[in-house]
């Protein structure tokens, strides 16, 4: 037997064997293409042609063009309200789902959250249109009880609109992985911390919230990540103020016909939320972290500073030196940062 | 009792995570073309023009050959990926279930651009096949999370019986194994079956001359005169998605009653 058949034989060849039909399959659909792109952004348009040679030239209009980083800065800040939206209305159901209702009946109410988001995506996303138009029941409703005078124009056809539906759309993948994670939780820890002597309050503030983050940081990256290249929902309610970077990818390759400047902005717009996540998960390790060590206004303290920086950077940066400079030094910077986070403070309490 | 508000908000939840769905029959059924409040009365005309439509019985060929196509395909590899990660220690095993499960969070839109990119490049006409390759990447990770729980749920000591008794693995696979993740490979099935007949972005970038429903729904979209129609349809589906679920949830728990184990949750 030589030493091919005898790696082949062994338990970790068996299962890359195992794994190998999927995995090829994912390599041959998902990671060549993936790599097409990227090798696509570096190219351009030459009319009908694409011109190979190697340039950056698709980056450095992307992070130049005022239109593109409007674009870019909407997904990003869309994307994040949705987040925000969805995981703080998703932890109170999920709580009580996994502490207050009875066993056998927690897969029922699971299942009823489920079953909206396997319905038609297009059709539901049609549907808040009808929802909060003009003369829709929000509106109607509104209007017959007397709260409103005339009908509300800033729930349709702009970002708000575009809030909503998605977070909407993305409620039951928030609510899953924050439900799975409170379920882990140990029960007589919550005992033991009332037995010593905490309110009730404190017990949730101080042992469930913690034991929870893994769930809610989970649901943050599950649904921060699909909205930001959302494209039907921009289309159908968001109006020209609710345009997203999608709908200009699609443009780009579609409507004017260059592919390499979609491309760019396809792996733009990824890096770019990568980058965020990976910033915003460094930055609340180092928060926690301060809070710990320092005591919570510190903390607050340095995050309101730090918010802060960013404005004045990207208020001043761009007249200094330049658009592209700015972005790119931003981006370089924070994830110069994270890396440090990540090597220098140790994982708190809350798994982060 | 404590919990009142809690339960309270989960109730005013659910009701809004169901509220466009309930709109839908109300408008399917008003006999008025406008898609909007008061409602005008009780007409079957809208469902009685969805036979009448021969562009939309090609969507719903198409859709049913695709979806029907990305089930078993996407249910296969699942098999495959479910089975070693629940089966065996392999090197980088963590980075490459990891990869397979990408598709999950990854927008639809970079998936369905770098496709139809290589496709143009490659100079392959788009078109059904295109569909159900786009769609199978993106269900295989469903099916692998189904199937991931019908085996982990599996006594391994059945197989090594059968193995000591004298089987070969692959009679093991036929006669022990897939029986007992039989209803995991059902509810996958019909999971991956309604994600694929309800997907719209990668249809909608992929189809060339060959759309799905949804596509052909997204055309309908701008035409005013046939939302009333589209209601319609958009009924029979939920009903049709709504069906399948339940059917999926139900072999999904008779497969974890199967194993002798308690319920945990739902698919995810």
């Amino acid at each position: 037997m030589n030493g091919v058949t005898r790696a082949l034989r062994s338990e970790g060849g068996k299962g890359l064997i195992m794994v190998s039909p999927p995995l090829v399959y994912a390599l041959l659909l998902l990671a060549a293409p993936l790599a097409t792109i990227v090798l696509f952004s570096f190219w351009t348009q030459n009319f009908l042609d694409i011109d190979r040679t190697f340039t950056i030239a698709n980056y450095a209009e992307a992070l130049s063009d005022p239109l593109y980083r409007e674009l870019m800065l909407r997904s990003l800040r869309i994307s994040a309200s949705v987040t925000a939206v969805t995981v703080i209305l998703a932890f109170p159901v999920a709580y009580f789902i996994s502490f207050h209702v009875a066993p056998q009946r927690k897969s029922l109410w699971l299942f009823l959250i489920t079953i909206p988001f396997w319905t038609s995506y297009l059709i539901r996303v049609f549907l808040w249109r009808v929802i909060l138009a003009f003369d829709g029941p929000v509106n109607g409703s509104l209007m017959g009880l007397g709260v409103i005078d005339e009908p509300l124009t800033f729930i349709l056809y702009n970002a708000n609109a575009v809030i909503i539906t998605l977070a909407h759309a993305f409620a039951p993948f928030a609510i899953l992985p924050i439900f799975v994670s409170l379920e882990k939780i140990d029960r007589s820890l919550l005992e033991a911390a009332r037995d010593l002597g905490e309110s009730k309050a404190m017990t949730f503030l101080r042992v469930t919230l913690p034991l929870a983050m893994p769930g809610v940081l989970a649901a943050v990256l599950i649904v921060s990540i699909p909205t930001v290249g959302d494209y039907v929902t921009p289309r159908l309610v968001g109006g020209s103020g609710g345009t997203m970077i999608a709908n200009m990818i699609y443009a780009q390759i579609f409507d004017l016909n260059d592919r390499p400047m979609g491309a760019t902005l396809a792996v733009l717009a990824m890096a770019i939320v990568a980058l965020s996540l990976l910033w915003l998960i460094a930055r609340i390790r180092f928060w926690l972290w301060l809070a710990e060590g320092r005591g919570v206004w510190i903390a607050l303290a340095a995050g309101i500073a730090e918010i802060l920086a960013i404005r004045a950077i990207f208020m001043l940066g761009p007249a200094i030196v330049g658009a592209p400079g700015t972005v790119l030094g931003l981006l370089a910077v924070a994830t110069l940062g994270s890396v440090l986070i990540f090597v220098k403070v140790p994982k708190g309490r809350a798994g982060i | 009792m404590k919990a009142r508000p809690l339960a309270l908000f989960a109730l005013l939840y659910l009701l809004v995570l169901y509220a466009p769905i309930m709109l839908l029959p109300i408008f399917a059924f008003n006999d008025g073309t406008v898609i909007a409040f008061p409602l005008r009365g009780f007409t079957t005309e809208w469902f009685g023009l969805l036979l009448e439509t021969p562009a939309l019985h090609r969507a719903t060929r198409n859709s049913l050959v695709i979806a029907v196509s990305v089930a078993v395909l996407a249910t296969c590899l699942g098999l495959f990926a479910a089975r070693a990660a629940t089966r065996y220690r392999f090197p980088a095993k963590t980075g490459i279930l990891g990869f397979i499960m990408l598709p999950l969070v990854l927008p639809e839109v970079i998936v369905a651009i770098s496709l139809l990119v290589v496709l143009m490049q490659l100079g392959l006409d788009s078109g059904i096949w295109s569909i159900i390759a786009g769609h199978t990447l993106l269900c295989i990770p469903f099916s692998v999370a189904i199937l991931q729980g019908s085996f982990a749920n599996m006594d391994q000591s059945l197989e090594e019986a059968a193995i000591d008794l004298g089987e070969t693995p692959l009679s093991t696979f036929r006669l022990v194994t897939l029986p007992l993740v039989a209803p995991g490979i059902v509810a996958s099935l019909l999971i991956c079956f309604t994600i694929s007949l309800d997907e719209f972005i990668i249809a909608f970038f992929l189809s060339g001359n060959a759309p799905t429903l949804p596509v052909y729904l997204w055309g309908q979209l701008r035409f005013p005169a046939r939302l009333p129609m589209i209601m319609a349809l958009g009924t029979i589906l939920v009903v049709l998605s709504i069906l399948l679920l339940v059917i999926a949830e139900t072999f999904r728990r008779r497969g974890l009653r199967r194993a002798g184990l308690k319920d945990s949750g739902g698919f995810l």
